[in-house]
């Protein structure tokens, strides 16, 4: 048992996802499968071995600090659920 | 000429330059296809117009005489592709109403060769899920069944409409992209070819992202000739995805030599799992005899690693994909919940994505975000970031041996029913991807052929997988299974 009903709202709080209480025992267990799962990963020796970062080594590419695209607030704009004059519209953030 | 939709890529392109069909005809036939197929459920959002406008240009090209090999080749686009001016929701409620104003680079480059688009296919919620049940467009179905039992199956997933369009001849081809097996379980259920090639051939630019190390697009085709010229078109450097690799495209159909001789063939005995139905044993031993006839010497290989794969995967992906999906917050595109009054923007960013994401996107993202958190972060990600080097490392080494191909299973079964694994924990589906998920991990290419068909009449695949960058070479390994299995069966027409 590493989730209880306590951890997982503040998961389901931290991941912006609203949960309603009598939702969260089961979520609760289903995280608990899942990490039962994923502790087999204990077994492993990671001893002096670096996290994978790339299947080739490679640098990632460079370029010059140059304005490429822009002026298109329109299209941007266009997808929005709600924008006004110009911006992406929002219930008020601040008192 | 009836059936036009039944062709090849090969043979249309063969056909098309030779002036005995039209895109045009070719088009309307697949159209047609796709009008009749609603019980499978495979194209979501339909393009006719488009397709149509398209054809006509290609035939105005072929006739020059400098058309490419998919100029004219009539496609299905998995719904993770944004594609400019046509719906594109990744599967997902929270996506409602996103009409891209870009294009994807990998739909552009099939555009740019001319190809043409019939529509948007049907897919797993952000590429979760191996079945196809968790879209909110509804399952799609298997074309395939069991004998004469007229019970639903699961094409597989994520790409499960690709596969399931593909292999009941809506389309010539589909796009697909794979991230722990999204292509090549998909293909195995449904009998068709299926290639997730190295992780930075194609670029992610545009593809909705899941789990950014881990995602690629790749080509799902009827037969291993059709992807090798598909994949080549899907691939180029791209300045818009940093992780797209800066080398050349060869063309990959000229690797078709059909000769292995002397090729050296992996069978990984971590890879015969406890329980594995006799069925698959015999499918990859059959396999294995074949590459042998064909000259290549099989030599028995170890892989340790293998069974940490799918723990390590369930860490990397879902901690990935809560990082991605953290742009679905109701703002800028999609779903946005309606608002209780004083309800202020974190009740909109909670509300929008308990309504627009469906259970298992939730339980990723939020396994994701417990694995990410303050404490957690060194026990779970970064040891799971460590095992996949280790995974990796298996694969270098073996490589190092003189392994040309490693030739595996591509699933545990065949398909299942649909609902069948309603009443499993989440565990049970994410074993599906138990052998493909390791390609993943270590950013191998990887290719699906149909090898045979079982006990019930349904297709079973294996699996090759090469060296990095050399999909070439796979694909001609893959091309010898193929022509050895000689699989031709397709599934009977009920829908």
């Amino acid at each position: 048992m590493w989730i209880d009903i306590e951890t997982a709202r503040r998961v389901a709080k931290l991941a912006r996802i609203k949960v309603e209480d009598d939702a969260l025992p089961v979520l609760a267990n289903e995280f608990n499968t899942i990490l039962g799962f994923i502790e087999q990963l204990n077994e492993v020796n990671v001893e002096g071995i670096e996290p994978m970062t790339s299947v080739t080594p490679m640098q990632l590419k460079r370029r010059a600090d140059r304005i490429t695209d822009g002026d298109m607030q329109d299209k941007i704009l266009a997808n929005a659920p709600d924008a006004r004059e110009g911006f992406f519209a929002v219930p008020k953030v601040v008192e | 000429m009836a059936d036009l939709n039944t062709l090849t890529i090969a043979d249309a392109r063969d056909k098309l330059r030779a002036g005995e069909i039209t895109s045009v005809d070719l088009t309307n036939a697949c159209l047609q296809a796709v009008e009749g197929s609603s019980s499978l459920n495979a194209f979501v959002h339909n393009t006719p117009e488009t397709a149509r406008a398209q054809a006509a240009a290609a035939d105005g090209r072929i006739k020059t005489g400098s058309a490419p090999d998919m100029c004219g080749i009539p496609l299905g686009i998995k719904d993770l592709f944004c594609t400019k001016g046509v719906a594109s929701q990744a599967g997902s409620a929270i996506l409602n109403g996103f009409v891209p104003e870009y294009e994807s680079t990998v739909t552009q480059n099939l555009f740019n060769s001319g190809a043409v688009m019939l529509g948007k296919l049907n897919m797993d919620e952000f590429a979760m899920g191996s079945s196809n049940e968790t879209s909110t467009y509804g399952n799609v179905v298997n074309p395939w069944r069991r004998g004469n039992d007229t019970a639903d199956l699961t094409p597989g997933g994520s790409s499960g409409g690709s596969a399931s369009a593909v292999a009941a001849d809506l389309c010539l081809a589909a796009t697909g992209t794979d991230t722990g097996g999204s292509i090549r379980q998909p293909a195995a259920f449904t009998g068709i070819v299926g290639v997730k090639p190295t992780y930075g051939r194609c670029s992610r630019w545009g593809v909705v992202a899941f789990a950014s190390s881990l995602d690629q697009a790749g080509p799902m085709t009827k037969t291993v000739r059709d992807s090798a010229i598909m994949l080549e078109t899907m691939c180029s450097h791209d300045s818009k995805d940093s992780t797209s690799v800066d080398i050349p495209v060869p063309n990959f159909e000229a690797a078709l030599t059909g000769d292995i001789r002397g090729k050296k063939i992996g069978i990984p005995k971590e890879y015969r799992m406890d329980g594995m139905p006799d069925e698959i044993e015999q499918l990859w031993a059959n396999g294995t005899a074949m590459m042998k006839n064909a000259g290549a010497e099989i030599i028995d290989i170890s892989l340790p690693h293998t069974k940490y794969a799918l723990p390590a995967y369930y860490v990397i992906a879902p901690a990935e994909a809560s990082s991605n999906l953290a742009r679905y917050d109701g703002v800028r595109y999609g779903h946005r919940a309606k608002l209780a009054a004083g309800d202020g923007i974190t009740e909109m960013y909670e509300k929008t994505r308990a309504e627009g994401f469906g259970p298992e996107v939730q339980r990723r993202v939020m396994i994701g975000t417990y694995v990410l958190s303050a404490g957690f972060y060194d026990a779970y990600y970064n040891r799971a970031r460590r095992v996949r080097a280790l995974i990796k490392r298996d694969f270098d080494d073996v490589f190092a041996q003189g392994i040309d191909a490693i030739l595996t299973p591509a699933t545990p079964s065949a398909a299942f029913g649909l609902g069948e694994m309603a009443d499993a924990d989440p565990v049970q589906m994410y074993l599906n991807d138990v052998f493909t998920v390791t390609v993943n991990l270590a950013g191998l290419p990887g290719i699906s052929v149909p090898s045979g068909l079982d006990a019930q009449g349904l297709p079973l695949g294996l699996q090759l997988i090469g060296r990095p960058w050399e999909e070439g070479d796979l694909l001609n390994h893959a091309y010898v299974l193929e022509q050895a299995a000689g699989f031709v069966s397709k599934p009977g027409k009920w829908w």
